[in-house]
């Protein structure tokens, strides 16, 4: 494998590996983004306390954050299939990534939201303010940095997970580490594939600092 | 009928199994128009009784009644509407730190449903009449202590309330930007005659700007009446405690 075709196979990778991300890190907030609010508004200090939701939601993420990924990935194939028709390659390495991502997106949502001061949300309260209204114009809004934070911290992690795949063949740059660095010891394909791994981390963080420094409106 | 009506309010707090008295059967009525005050020493119950005049806290007992409606008659959004004629403000002046000063002052527009681009035309009227137009793009985190009050008395005024509750508005300002703040608010109510009801452990506030003054103590009203003749004539220890306090604080 030399020039051309290497530079192929990594762009291609690099390609599937973005969008495995940027897909189930949307999905993940789709289903994780309400259970963070929820969790929040639920919780015993919350503006709608309910104990019975917040105990269900609360044990549904303790459980699916504690399967490690690589069990998970393998716990849901049958699922997997059922959804996309077959367990492996890059579509199908969605689902998993986003079972996982979801609870810890839902975790990150409420600890951001929960950062929101008290004093703010019963001024809203004050005025009249509603639940819905609170959560839209006070909670989120407020807890904007902390959120897109949380957005890169997701990103990472499932990227991250997403090379784990690679092991059973989720398609990606992962999955390029193994088949050529792991079974066919081109050591040199491994290199470059951690290598754009790491790089894509490390502009995923560059973004999400420049931005949070930059619409953060609570310093002077 | 009085503007404001406190009957029998009775408030405890549960907290580990325990409950609590916060207040103990306290009857007060203020009239439209009066800045009311209300002194007493940290725990006394102070926040507490504010908080019940819209209900942020739900007495355990005792009625609690504005304009002549009981709140506890009212339903959810019934209540939040009532609200939107009961500004407060707040120690620590409770700002949306994302939002700009005019923002902030638009946002109580917002909650009573008006657009944003119709809520932003009135609440910078509103700045003017704080002296914060100048910083109406500014952020919170940009302005001092006592223009931060001065924009959440802008916000609290913008939905034209017939009440303005004010928990330690001043506790955490200097005796100058003090003055400046309890000016404001004996301004507005002679301009537009809303109901102060001002809330403090100081003193000072009290003669500055109160009509009429309850003192509380342990939950307990312990006396009520005109500042002047409480300040010259107190009946009760807790009173006595506070005047003669302050009184040594100052000399
Ligand atoms: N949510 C609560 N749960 C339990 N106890 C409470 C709660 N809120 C207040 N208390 C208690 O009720 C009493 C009265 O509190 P409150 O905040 O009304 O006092 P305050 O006069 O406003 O005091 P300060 O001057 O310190 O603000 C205090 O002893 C306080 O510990
Ligand atoms: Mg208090």
């Amino acid at each position: 494998m030399v020039g051309d075709s290497l530079f192929n196979v990594i762009l291609s990778g690099t390609g599937e590996t973005l969008l495995m991300v940027l897909l189930s890190t949307a999905l993940g907030y789709f289903i994780g983004l309400p259970m963070g609010i929820l969790l929040t508004v639920s919780d015993s200090s919350g503006i709608a306390p309910n104990a019975f939701l917040y105990k269900i939601l609360d044990g549904v993420v303790n459980i699916t954050r504690s399967i490690p990924f690589l069990i998970l990935l393998i716990l849901i194939q049958p699922i997997t299939k059922l959804i996309v028709g077959k367990s492996y390659g890059t579509v199908s390495t969605v689902v998993p990534l986003t079972v996982a991502a979801a609870p810890l997106i839902a975790r990150m949502v409420e600890s951001s939201l929960k950062e929101v001061d008290k004093g703010v949300i019963e001024a809203a309260i004050s005025m009249g303010a509603g639940k819905l209204l609170i959560v839209n114009k006070v909670l989120i809004p407020e807890a904007k940095i902390s959120l897109l934070i949380g957005v890169t911290i997701s990103l990472g992690t499932i990227l991250g997970y997403s090379a784990m795949a690679g092991v059973v063949g989720g398609g990606g740059l992962g999955d390029i580490a193994i088949r050529y660095g792991y079974y066919r010891y081109e050591t040199k394909v491994m290199l470059i594939t951690v290598f754009v791994l790491v790089l894509l981390m490390q502009v995923l963080q560059y973004i999400g600092n420049y931005l949070s420094k930059r619409y953060d409106r609570r310093k002077a | 009928m009085s503007f404001i009506e406190v009957e029998h309010v009775s408030k405890e707090y549960i907290s580990e199994g325990k409950s609590f008295p916060a207040l103990k059967d306290i009857s007060i009525s203020i009239e439209k128009g009066e800045i009311f005050g209300v002194i007493g020493l940290s725990g006394a119950g102070k926040s507490t009784f504010v908080r019940c005049l819209n209900y942020l806290e739900k007495p355990t007992s005792g009625v609690v009644r504005i304009d002549g409606t009981d709140l506890s008659e009212l339903k959810e959004a019934q209540l939040r509407e009532k609200r939107q004629k009961i500004g407060m403000i707040f120690q620590h002046f409770n700002l949306l730190m994302q939002r700009n000063v005019l923002d902030n002052v638009a946002f109580s527009l917002e909650v009573s449903g008006m657009k944003k681009k119709e809520a932003r035309k009135k609440a910078l009227e509103l700045l003017k009449k704080v002296g914060l137009e100048d910083k109406k793009k500014a952020y919170p985190a940009q302005l001092s202590g006592g223009q931060k009050q001065r924009v959440a008395i802008a916000r609290a005024l913008a939905t034209e309330p017939e009440i303005i509750l004010c928990d330690e508005a001043t506790s955490a300002l200097d005796p100058e930007t003090t003055r400046r703040i309890l000016e404001i608010l004996k301004d507005i109510n002679k301009e537009y005659g809303i109901t102060i009801v001002v809330i403090t452990h100081a003193m000072s506030v009290v003669e500055e700007i109160c009509d009429r003054v309850a003192v509380l103590d342990s939950g307990e009203l312990k006396e009520m009446g005109y500042v002047s003749r409480v300040f010259k004539n107190p009946h009760s220890k807790a009173a006595k405690r506070l005047i003669y306090d302050s009184e040594r604080s100052v000399g």
